[in-house]
């Protein structure tokens, strides 16, 4: 009664939560590639999407995908030969227990007649599959709780998954030991199977499976004579061992019966078998029914993603399908860790302290944001610093174990990221060049507008040059502000003004009215930098339209460092627009 | 001879024919590249906001190549210009610098300075020589006339690139002249191809693309020849891009240099990505010898 309850429970449970995490994929937009499109809108391009692969050679490619990825995890192996033996370990002998154990008594025994579970092979392959999945648990822990390897982070979810799956396991490996010692067991099973009536025969056959089987009994003791033995032994080939292997095979177990074997008895009396048997059931259930919540769901949607992937690209799957797989990845994503151990920002997590540059803890937030949870301004802030501060080398979409197209991924989420969001300075660096060879995939005042924003957030107030008959007056003590550490090269005070900075400057050059559109002009920084005025000089746009040419500095004659000191300029800008907002 | 191949991040994204054409020629030319996949960012994109992203992003490279006890061999003219500005820096002393020695002590790495940072056109220049790579061409080219774009951040500030003559270099040409072709003179020669400010201000670094376009076709040169993937994508892809907005315009193709050599050598043309440039460069191959 209550096997089958809660069986029925966690069934309908993990059901409808399947349904609805699928429905999601269909429904929750990321970043802006979704608008538009309705849910109805995205299923039906799914299933175009499908049949359209289907009746294709793609359908090779996806047979393909099946093999290598899905089943074999090539892709993990490829990365990281440890992770595959355990993720091997764990799925392998999870699965076989799946069909073998909890589910026996339906496909075992209709594959195989003589399926008994407490006989070879079914009775050692059971114990030989918890032994996988323990093992397989155990790297998985050596790895991300004692391994140092660095950016490597855990968090809850990981941790959650690696205690259900040891619970489920170790407590059936517990109870199987506690069945080998109980003596009410043994009693059970003698009345139930057994023809033996004499008191002399149950004794012997008790004290053989004391001797030999590991059961703890009250009565019994050793050591055991030789008759008494060898009837006994008689006695268990008659009656025990056509459908009982001996224990010992059940090796796992057998271990464990041992450990418990000096507090056997009374746990048996005690009835805890009986108690671990619900904890083992309720374990299994609980398991079964959080599949869809928790980090498991990537048994399902992982090998979707690899699949989906192997099949779909940008330039020719419909966007709808591309906006729905979207959704999908970051159920796929199971904080593996592969794409931060081979991002090439990685240093700057580490300059920033800030985890969204990682990959892998951008993927555990966007899920968040996916689900429409509202973040704090902080985080927002950190968010969309972790977005942008990516180089675009699309080395975490390569290395990805679940087939992930990261690098569109990103893109996407930037762009609804990054309109929304807080002035980004980063927005003025080198950085941006993805997204401008990919500026025809945006409307045009998109685009421009954050690269405004940032500007205008960046930019410092000009009012003295624009009076020029006004006389500047200097701050006291020298400087209208402190420089910061940032400003590193002094040798601005070498200048004497003969603008060969400025007039071999392309920028400057490019434009009819360069000081309109600049600001301050390379020389005119250099001076105000001379006269202390280092605000003014972390102004101008000059700085943002830089391009770091060095013409100006290899043709200064004082070897005034002008470039390196736009560079020291930039950096005191943004570091003062940080702490100001 | 045995280098760390550093391939930086636009390389393998969106100028993969770069590597494989890299590759390829230094194979043949019986060079070693051992891939180390732990190389990140070389810092340059982070320069303009973050010093100590920076720094460490770059010197984190130098410590790796250090560890492999192998110089560096670096296809971009920005990355190289980063690591050498890494590496001056890091010869100061400083705040900054020992927050960066901490921060990879913590990952078992250290920096001594050891490294010593090689292009691959001075590893080519240099290290196998002029003579060694003309014994190697075996179709040289006949009548073709090259734009040779140096880069900035390789000739300058000259102080700590130390390449070449910042203002009158002469070895880029030279490795185009060893395969038969001829290196045209141009006024834009040494100017920026646009792309620190292509993505932030786009109208600027497109006239100063244009603006290099038209002074090699002004030089007569049939193609521009470069080595660098940045510039290279503003004369590939950034061109295609302006191409499309202006049908009358005319176009020039931008080959890089290991494409170059490598069709001199008689590599396979497919091995040499030459059908991956985005405009076509396929006519290159009439003005190549018979073997």
């Amino acid at each position: 009664m209550f096997f089958r309850i809660s069986l029925y429970v966690s069934l309908i449970v993990f059901i409808f939560g399947l349904i609805f995490k699928v429905s999601q994929w269909f429904i929750r937009p990321v970043g802006i590639s979704a608008e538009g499109f309705t849910s109805w809108g995205r299923f039906c391009a799914f299933v175009r999407g499908v049949i359209g692969v289907f009746f294709s050679a793609r359908l090779f490619t996806l047979v393909k995908a099946f093999i290598l990825d899905v089943i074999l995890q090539w892709r993990i192996l490829k990365e990281d030969w440890l992770r595959w033996v355990m993720h091997m370990l764990i799925y392998c002998g999870f699965m076989l227990l799946v069909l073998m154990h909890a589910l026996g008594e339906i496909i075992t025994a209709s594959v195989f007649s003589y399926y008994y579970s407490t006989l070879n092979p079914f009775f050692f392959l059971r114990d030989l599959f918890g032994l996988m999945v323990i093992l397989g648990i155990g790297i998985a822990v050596f790895r991300r709780y004692i391994l140092k390897i660095p950016r490597f982070r855990s968090n809850k979810m990981d941790l959650y998954g690696v205690l259900l799956i040891a619970l489920i396991i170790i407590s059936g490996i517990v109870l199987e030991g506690m069945k080998i010692t109980s003596y009410s067991d043994f009693t059970r099973m003698v009345e139930d199977y057994s023809f033996l009536e004499e008191e002399e025969d149950l004794t012997a056959l008790e004290s053989v499976w004391v001797k030999e089987f590991g059961l703890v009994s009250p009565n019994v003791s050793g050591p055991f004579d030789r008759d008494t033995v060898e009837r006994g032994m008689e006695n268990h080939e008659m009656n025990c061992m056509g459908c009982h292997s001996s224990p010992k095979w059940a090796f796992t177990g057998y271990v464990s019966a041992k450990i418990i074997g000096p507090v056997a008895l009374f746990l048996d009396v005690a009835g805890v078998p009986g108690v671990l048997y619900y904890i083992h059931i309720l374990a299994c259930f609980i398991g079964l029914a959080l599949i869809p919540f928790t980090k498991m769901f990537h048994i399902i949607s992982t090998p979707i993603s690899l699949l989906a992937n192997s099949v779909m690209d940008k330039e020719t799957s419909l966007p709808e399908n591309i906006a729905t797989r979207q959704v999908m990845e970051l159920d796929a994503c199971v904080h593996c860790g592969t794409c931060s151990r081979f991002c090439s920002a990685i240093m700057g997590y580490e300059a920033k302290d800030n985890p969204y540059i990682l990959p892998s803890e951008k993927m555990v937030l966007l899920k968040d944001l996916s689900k429409g949870k509202k973040l704090g301004k902080e985080v927002l802030r950190a968010v969309q610093e972790g977005v942008y501060l990516c180089t675009n080398c699309d080395r975490c979409t390569v290395v990805c174990p679940a087939g992930i197209n990261l690098k569109d991924l990103w893109m996407n989420v930037r762009e609804g990221i990054i309109q929304e969001g807080e002035p980004e300075p980063l927005m003025l660096s080198p950085l941006s060049l993805a997204r401008g060879l990919n500026r025809e995939a945006l409307p045009a005042d998109e685009y421009l507008l954050p690269l405004d924003r940032a500007r205008k957030a960046l930019a410092g107030s000009f009012d003295l040059l624009n009076e020029p008959e006004k006389i500047i007056s200097l701050p006291d003590g020298g400087s209208d502000y402190s420089p910061g550490p940032e400003i590193v090269d002094n040798t601005y005070s070498y200048c004497f003004e003969c603008r060969n900075c400025t007039n071999v400057c392309p920028v400057v050059d490019n434009y009819e009215n360069p000081q309109e559109v600049l600001g301050l002009l390379p020389h005119q920084i250099m001076r105000c930098l001379g006269l202390g005025l280092y605000q003014m000089a972390s102004g101008p746009n000059m700085l943002w339209e830089c391009v770091t040419c060095y013409q100006c500095q290899e043709h200064c004659p004082q070897q005034v460092k002008v470039a390196d000191i736009l560079y020291d300029l930039k950096n005191t800008a943004v570091r003062n627009m940080m702490d100001n907002s | 001879m045995k280098y760390a191949f550093f391939i930086g991040c636009q390389i393998p994204a969106r100028v993969p024919h770069y590597e494989s054409s890299t590759r390829a020629v230094l194979e043949k030319l019986d060079l070693e590249l051992v891939d180390e996949r732990q190389f990140n960012c070389c810092g340059y994109p982070m320069r303009d906001s973050d010093p100590k992203a920076f720094l460490l992003s770059s010197v984190r490279n130098l410590a790796l190549a250090e560890r492999l006890d192998l110089p560096m061999l670096i296809m971009c003219k920005c990355c190289f210009g980063s690591l050498k500005k890494a590496e001056s820096l890091m010869n100061e002393d400083g705040k900054l610098q020992d927050e960066i020695r901490e921060k990879l002590g913590e990952e078992g790495l250290a920096y001594e300075g050891k490294t010593r940072i090689n292009h691959l056109l001075s590893v080519l220049y240099h290290d196998i020589g002029l003579e060694t790579l003309r014994s190697r061409v075996s179709r040289p080219y006949k009548d073709l006339k090259i734009a040779v774009h140096y880069g900035c951040h390789i000739l300058r500030p000259s102080s700590i690139t130390q390449f070449d003559d910042p203002v009158a270099p002469t070895i880029f040409d030279k490795l185009v002249e060893i395969t038969g072709a001829k290196s045209v003179d141009w006024d834009r020669k040494l100017e920026c191809c646009g792309s620190h400010a292509m993505g932030i201000k786009d109208d600027l670094a497109l006239s100063l693309t244009v603006k290099k376009l038209d002074s090699g076709m002004e030089g007569g040169a049939d193609y521009l020849c470069t080595g660098c993937p940045y510039c290279q994508i503003q004369f590939d892809n950034v061109q295609e891009m302006i191409l499309s907005g202006n049908g009358e315009r005319k176009s020039i193709g931008s080959i890089i240099y290991p494409q170059l050599l490598g069709l001199s050598m008689d590599i396979e043309p497919g091995i040499l990505g030459i059908n991956m440039n985005r405009i076509d460069i396929n006519d290159i191959r009439s003005y190549l010898s018979e073997a």
